[in-house]
């Protein structure tokens, strides 16, 4: 099923004179309305319309994270903010947040995009969908909140956590349509279990899992003892939020609304752009964003695209579930994690710059992660007391920053494997080529 | 009088605790006493050894993080009640103890206990006040 058949379905002519027009448009708010843009577009020497065609895009000089860190939290906003409704902020902590805004308008077109999502699962207004995604900065909760009204569908809003109700409501309430992070949803699969419901007896039929990365073994877990449909839902708060790209009924690939995005692959290094087929990093141009607009944004994601025809039906091309990325960053239960900010915890508590290496792992579903610091002989003490609350401070001090629950284990010096130059800092074992 | 221990931080894993024994017997470091406390994932050696100085210096070259901590060895009579003589005395003084470990020295009737308390200087004189004498270092490494 198509929610928005025009767009979804239609000609890639018609759909790149469509693009092209909405990019017009974009560069010319941008250059407008915010002094980064203006500045970076006189810097490369170019003026909005000396963008004659979509192939005249790769003229414009990429943007990346550290350009909306740097205009923290609204130099990038191109409305007043008056017209202004609302604001989000990706995950992370102070130093790294960022603010993007949506306008009225910016807020229907982000439901209309999930209307369309949660209808290519099949979802309609006759289902019931437990959103638990969390509400709040976070873009998962609300974004799947608004488009779930917008398609006509019953929602249960009831954000993240608190797995035993989750589970009751959902047996009460009868829920059809799930959405929260896969590695939530096999979680919940599994204290169901414990609390004697078997979710495959429920009315449950449609998974709407994203917000991290995941794979094709978690989809057959989830189904197998959920009894449902998992459906892959791509977005990132910078270019919107969830929606940007969904999966099919054919589970082959994510369409990428083209119509609101420009998504290129470019080679990480180099900033070439690549052919379909060949992994590199997805960059997005929105088309119809009004309070903040990206042009060429880096996602650092690492992906493939394909414009090969879908079964489906809809013409917008689809990208493969992310599978890596250019920069260190690790999703972990939903929350950006760098291992500089790891490093920034530990310096601060010691002193000093210990060595330390960050192992994320996949036990039963959960995302586990084990920190592994270096004892020096500054640190070290001939009291394990001493030893054991140097350990949980330092835990502590990431459950405080960075929101997620860590084991931290001190390992004698050198123990940690060095590379070339560079110490090797993060091993995530999670194996999500499955 | 003080007397130096070597600790030394070990993962744990098997083997482990065999390197360091090796890397003192090869140097020719003799053992007093020994005593492992153990955490969840690593654990502390603590040992008295016949040359502190020279071990800690050695075992920091192999690549072991050691410290050096002063501890308190008391000679108690080795009978019944020994050491609840020793503890009578620390208690009396409101001394608590870190940790402690005993070792029966080779010849006598004396045992002999390792003890890290928090203040050691009043930790010693509350043990000398009480009639009790502490074990010379040099005596002690080369029992």
């Amino acid at each position: 099923m198509l929610y928005d058949e025009k767009h979804e379905a239609m000609n890639r002519d018609d759909l790149e004179q469509l693009q092209f027009t909405r990019l017009q448009a974009t560069l010319e708010r941008a250059y407008g309305g915010v002094p980064f843009f203006r500045k970076k577009f006189d810097a490369a020497g170019l003026k909005p319309g000396d963008i004659k065609s979509l192939a005249d895009l790769t003229k414009i000089p990429y943007m990346v994270k550290q350009e909306m860190r740097d205009n923290y939290p609204f130099g990038l906003f191109a409305t007043p903010m008056d017209d202004v409704v609302r604001l989000h902020a990706s995950s992370g902590t102070t130093g790294q947040v960022t603010v993007v805004g949506y306008t009225q308008n910016d807020i229907d077109n982000w439901a209309d995009l999930i209307a369309r999502c949660l209808t290519s699962y099949g979802a309609t207004k006759h289902d019931m969908i437990q959103v638990a995604y969390g509400y709040g900065l976070f873009t998962g909760g609300l974004g799947l909140h608004y488009g779930a009204e917008r398609l006509g569908g019953t929602v249960i809003p009831i954000s993240g956590g608190n797995t035993r109700r989750q589970i009751q409501v959902m047996q009460d309430f009868k829920a059809t349509v799930l959405c929260c992070t896969p590695s939530y949803a096999l979680h919940m699969a599994e204290a169901a279990g414990e609390m004697g419901v078997d979710i495959r007896n429920l009315p449950l039929k449609i998974g709407v899992f994203g917000a991290e990365p995941w794979s094709e073994s978690m989809r057959a877990q989830a189904e197998e003892k959920m009894g449902i449909d998992a459906y892959d839902i791509y977005g990132l708060s910078e270019v919107l939020g969830p929606g940007v790209a969904c999966e099919c009924e054919a589970k082959d690939g994510l369409h990428i609304f083209e119509d609101h995005f420009i998504p290129e692959i470019i080679d990480p290094e180099s900033g070439e752009p690549l052919p379909d087929g060949t992994p590199g990093e997805l960059v997005f141009t929105s088309l119809l964003k009004e309070a903040t607009p990206v042009i060429r944004y880096r996602t650092r994601d690492i992906t493939t695209l394909t414009h090969e025809p879908c079964a489906c039906g809809r013409t917008h091309a689809r990208m493969a579930r992310v599978f890596g990325r250019s920069d260190d960053m690790l999703i972990i239960r939903g929350v950006n994690v760098f291992p500089s900010q790891i490093e920034d915890i530990l310096v601060r508590i010691e002193g000093v710059e210990p060595h330390y290496q960050i192992i994320v792992d996949r036990e039963g579903v959960m995302d586990v992660v084990n920190v592994q610091v270096e004892v020096s002989p500054e640190i070290f003490s001939d009291e394990i007391k001493n030893l054991e609350k140097l350990e949980r401070k330092i835990a502590a001090a990431i459950r405080e920053d960075l929101a997620i629950g860590a084991k931290v284990k001190l390992v004698e010096p050198k123990s940690i494997q060095r590379s070339e130059g560079k110490a090797k800092r993060v091993i995530d074992q999670r194996d999500l080529q499955k | 009088m003080a007397i130096k221990q070597i600790s030394v931080f070990l993962e744990n894993r098997a083997g482990r605790l065999w390197e360091l024994a090796d890397e003192l017997g090869k140097a020719g470091v003799n053992m007093r006493a020994l005593s492992i406390g153990e955490a969840a994932d690593f654990g502390v050696v603590r040992m008295i050894v016949n040359n502190p100085d020279a071990a800690q210096k050695m075992l920091t070259d192999a690549g072991f993080t050691v410290a050096e901590t002063d501890v308190l060895a008391v000679e108690i009579p080795d009978v019944p009640g020994g050491l609840a003589s020793v503890l009578g005395a620390l208690k009396d003084s409101g001394i608590n103890i870190e940790y402690a470990y005993a070792f029966v020295a080779r010849v006598g009737e004396k045992a002999i206990v390792s003890m890290r308390v928090e203040d050691a200087s009043a930790g010693e004189k509350s043990l000398v006040d009480a009639g009790f004498s502490l074990v010379d270092a040099q005596k002690l490494y080369t029992l």
